[in-house]
C-alpha cells in the first residue's frame, strides 16, 4: 500500500465518521467540523509518533471517547437544539432545499396575497358586509380556497388536465353559489354555506393527490393533512383573536375606534390568508413536530367512548325516551362526525402491518355505541317524519348526512370487527375509507346544485 | 493520581479562560496544553471542552472565527474578551481564596496518614 492510497482511506474514514457523527441532531455540521479538526490533530500527531495512517486514527477515535457521551454534553449546552425549529427556509442545509422552500416562500406569499384580494372582490361591485352579508356567507369558501388549490398545484407540478378538472370544479361552485334566487333568510342559504366549503375542500384534495388521485396512500396524506391543516388554522384563528381584542382594546383607549378595520378587513382577509398559510406550514414543516391529530385522538377515543357508553346505560337505566328537537338530528350528525374523525386519525396514523391490539379493541367499543345511539335517534323521528313541518331541505340535508355517516360506520365496525378476529388485513379499513371520500363530495354538490330547484328555493 | 472529575469540572472554566488570555487558540491545542500543564493529571474530554468552548462563546466571554489551515481544512479559533478577561480576574480571586484557606488549614500540618481518632487520643 502506497502512502498514496493510506491518505485516501484516511479521508474515507474521516468522511464515514462525519456521517455517523451528523446522524444525531445535538451535533450540527459546524460542530462536526470542529471536531473533525480536533481528530485530524490527533491523527497527525500519532502519525508523527510513527503510527500508520489506519491505526492513529483508530486510536485518535478511541480517544475521542463515546459519542453518546459527547452528545449529551452538547446538549447541555444547546438544548434548543433538540427542540426542532421552523425556520421560514427549512432544510437550509442543502443548497437545494433551500432553494426549492425559498420558492415555496414565494409562491405561497402570492397565494395569500390572491387570497386576501378575493375577500375584497365583491366590494368593487358595491356589496359590502352589512347590506349583502348572504353572498360573502355563500361564497367566502370561493375566496381562499382555489388559492389554496393553486398553491398545492404549484407544489405537485400538475399537469393540465388536472389544472383543468379544478378549474372547472371552482367555477362550477361559483355558478352554484350564486345563480339561484334565494332570499338572504332562506335555509338554503344556510346550507350552501355550509356543504359549498366541503365540497371545495374535496376539490382542494383533488389538488393534493393531483399526481396520484387513485392511490389509497395518497388519499390518506390528504386526510392527514386536513387534519393538520384545521388545528395550524385553529391556532391562527387564536392568535388572530387576541391580535382583534389587542387592537380594538388600545386604540379604544386613545378614541379610535377599530371596530370598521377589524370585522371588514383583519378579520376576513386574515381569515383567508390563513387558509393558505395553514396548508403551506403543514406541507413545509411535515417533519418539525409529530402530527398532531392521531396524538389527540390518542387522548380522546377513550373519554368519547365512556362518554357514550354511560349515555347508552342511561337511556336504558331511566327508559327515557331521547326527546328529538328540531335541532338534535344536528346534534347527533356532529356526533357521528367527531367519531368518524377519532377513528380516521387514529387510523391515518397505525402501522398498517401491526397486530389487532386492545386499542382496536376500544375503537370498535366507540363506533359500536355511537351506532347504537344513533339507531336510537332514526327510530325517534321516523315517528315524527310527518309531523307539522313537512318535509325541509334542512331535514333532507340532515337525514342524508346520518344515512352517508351511518353507512361508513356501520362497514367500518365491520371491518374492525373482522380485523380484530384477524380476518381481514386493516389495509380493507384503510381503503373503506379513502374510497368513501368521494361520497361525501357527491353528496356536497347535491346538497349545493340540487336541493335548492327540488325544495322551490326556500 | 487522577483528579476528581468534580474538581476537574470546577476549575475548566478558569482554566480555559486562562489559557485563552495566553492568546487565541482552539480546541485540540488548547486540550494539549491543558495535558501538558497538569502532566496528564487533569483528565480532559472533548465532551467536556467544546461545550465550554461554546458556552464562553454564548456568554460573551470569548468570541470565535474559522479561519483555513492546511488547505480546505477549517479550524475555529477562540479569543478572549474583555469580559472574558473580567471574569477570569473575578474566577482567580475566588480560587485564591479557596487556595488561601487551605493552605492555611494545612500549614504546617503532616500530611493525614495517621487514623483521625487516634491522632487525637
Amino acid at each position: 500500500m502506497t502512502a498514496q492510497d493510506g491518505q485516501k482511506e484516511l479521508e474515507e474514514q474521516f468522511a464515514q465518521w462525519r456521517q455517523y457523527v451528523l446522524r444525531r441532531k445535538e451535533l450540527q455540521p459546524l460542530d462536526a467540523d470542529e471536531l473533525e479538526d480536533h481528530l485530524r490533530g490527533s491523527v497527525d500527531e500519532l502519525a508523527a509518533a510513527g503510527l500508520s495512517p489506519d491505526e492513529a486514527f483508530l486510536v485518535a477515535v478511541k480517544r475521542m471517547g463515546n459519542l453518546d457521551e459527547l452528545s449529551r454534553e452538547f446538549a447541555r449546552e444547546h438544548s434548543e437544539r433538540l427542540w426542532k425549529q421552523l425556520v421560514l427556509t427549512a432544510d437550509a442545509d442543502s443548497p437545494v432545499g433551500e432553494t426549492r422552500s425559498r420558492r415555496d416562500l414565494w409562491a405561497m406569499a402570492i397565494c395569500v396575497a390572491g387570497a386576501v384580494a378575493s375577500v375584497k372582490v365583491p366590494a368593487l361591485f358595491g356589496l359590502s358586509f352589512e347590506d349583502d352579508s348572504s353572498v360573502y356567507e355563500r361564497n367566502f369558501a370561493l375566496f381562499a380556497l382555489p388559492w389554496l388549490a393553486a398553491f398545492l398545484v404549484w407544489r405537485r407540478q400538475a399537469r393540465r388536465p388536472v389544472i383543468a378538472i379544478l378549474v372547472a370544479l371552482f367555477a362550477l361552485g361559483a355558478v352554484a353559489a350564486n345563480i339561484y334566487p334565494l332570499a338572504a333568510t332562506s335555509q338554503s342559504v344556510v346550507l350552501t354555506s355550509i356543504h359549498l366549503p366541503i365540497a371545495l375542500w374535496l376539490v382542494v384534495g383533488l389538488a393534493y393527490v393531483a399526481d396520484d388521485w387513485r392511490s389509497t396512500r395518497r388519499r390518506m396524506d390528504f386526510i392527514r393533512f386536513t387534519g393538520e391543516w384545521f388545528i395550524y388554522f385553529v391556532l391562527m384563528a387564536l392568535g388572530g383573536g387576541v391580535l382583534s381584542a389587542f387592537l380594538y382594546n388600545i386604540f379604544d383607549a386613545i378614541g379610535i375606534v377599530p371596530e370598521v378595520f377589524i370585522s371588514q378587513w383583519l378579520l376576513p382577509c386574515g381569515a383567508a390568508g390563513a387558509v393558505v398559510v395553514a396548508g403551506w406550514l403543514v406541507e413545509a414543516k411535515q417533519s418539525v413536530v409529530e402530527n398532531i391529530a392521531p396524538v389527540l385522538t390518542r387522548l380522546f377515543t377513550p373519554l368519547f367512548t365512556a362518554a357514550l357508553l354511560a349515555f347508552l346505560v342511561a337511556v336504558v337505566w331511566t327508559s327515557h325516551g331521547i326527546d328529538v328537537e328540531r335541532e338534535a338530528l344536528i346534534l347527533f350528525n356532529l356526533l357521528l362526525v367527531v367519531v368518524l374523525g377519532l377513528l380516521l386519525y387514529s387510523l391515518s396514523a397505525r402501522d398498517p402491518l401491526a397486530p389487532p391490539g386492545p386499542f382496536d379493541k376500544l375503537q370498535l367499543a366507540l363506533v359500536v355505541s355511537a351506532l347504537a345511539i344513533d339507531v336510537l335517534v332514526l327510530l325517534e323521528i321516523t315517528g315524527r317524519i310527518t309531523d307539522e313541518y313537512g318535509s325541509t331541505p334542512n331535514r333532507a340535508a340532515a337525514l342524508g348526512e346520518n344515512v352517508i355517516l351511518l353507512v361508513n360506520l356501520a362497514w367500518s365496525a365491520w371491518l374492525l370487527l373482522t380485523f380484530i378476529r384477524r380476518r381481514t388485513p386493516f389495509a380493507a379499513l384503510e381503503r373503506w375509507q379513502t374510497g368513501y371520500l368521494p361520497v361525501y363530495a357527491a353528496w356536497a354538490w347535491i346538497v349545493v346544485l340540487v336541493f335548492p330547484p327540488l325544495f322551490n328555493y326556500v | 493520581m487522577k483528579v476528581a472529575k468534580d474538581l476537574v469540572a470546577a476549575s475548566a472554566t478558569p482554566m480555559v479562560l486562562g489559557i485563552l488570555a495566553e492568546g487565541e487558540s482552539y480546541g485540540y491545542a488548547i486540550l494539549r496544553r491543558i495535558n501538558e500543564l497538569s502532566e496528564g493529571e487533569l483528565d480532559w474530554t472533548e465532551g467536556l471542552l467544546y461545550p465550554l468552548l461554546h458556552r464562553l462563546e454564548r456568554l460573551g466571554h470569548a468570541e470565535s472565527s474559522w479561519q483555513s489551515v492546511a488547505g480546505e481544512r477549517k479550524r475555529k479559533y477562540y479569543r478572549i474578551t474583555d469580559k472574558g478577561l473580567a471574569e477570569l480576574a473575578e474566577q482567580r480571586r475566588q480560587w485564591d481564596t479557596v487556595v488561601d484557606a487551605l493552605k492555611e488549614i494545612w500549614h504546617d500540618r503532616v500530611p493525614l496518614t495517621v487514623h483521625p481518632l487516634e491522632g487525637l487520643a
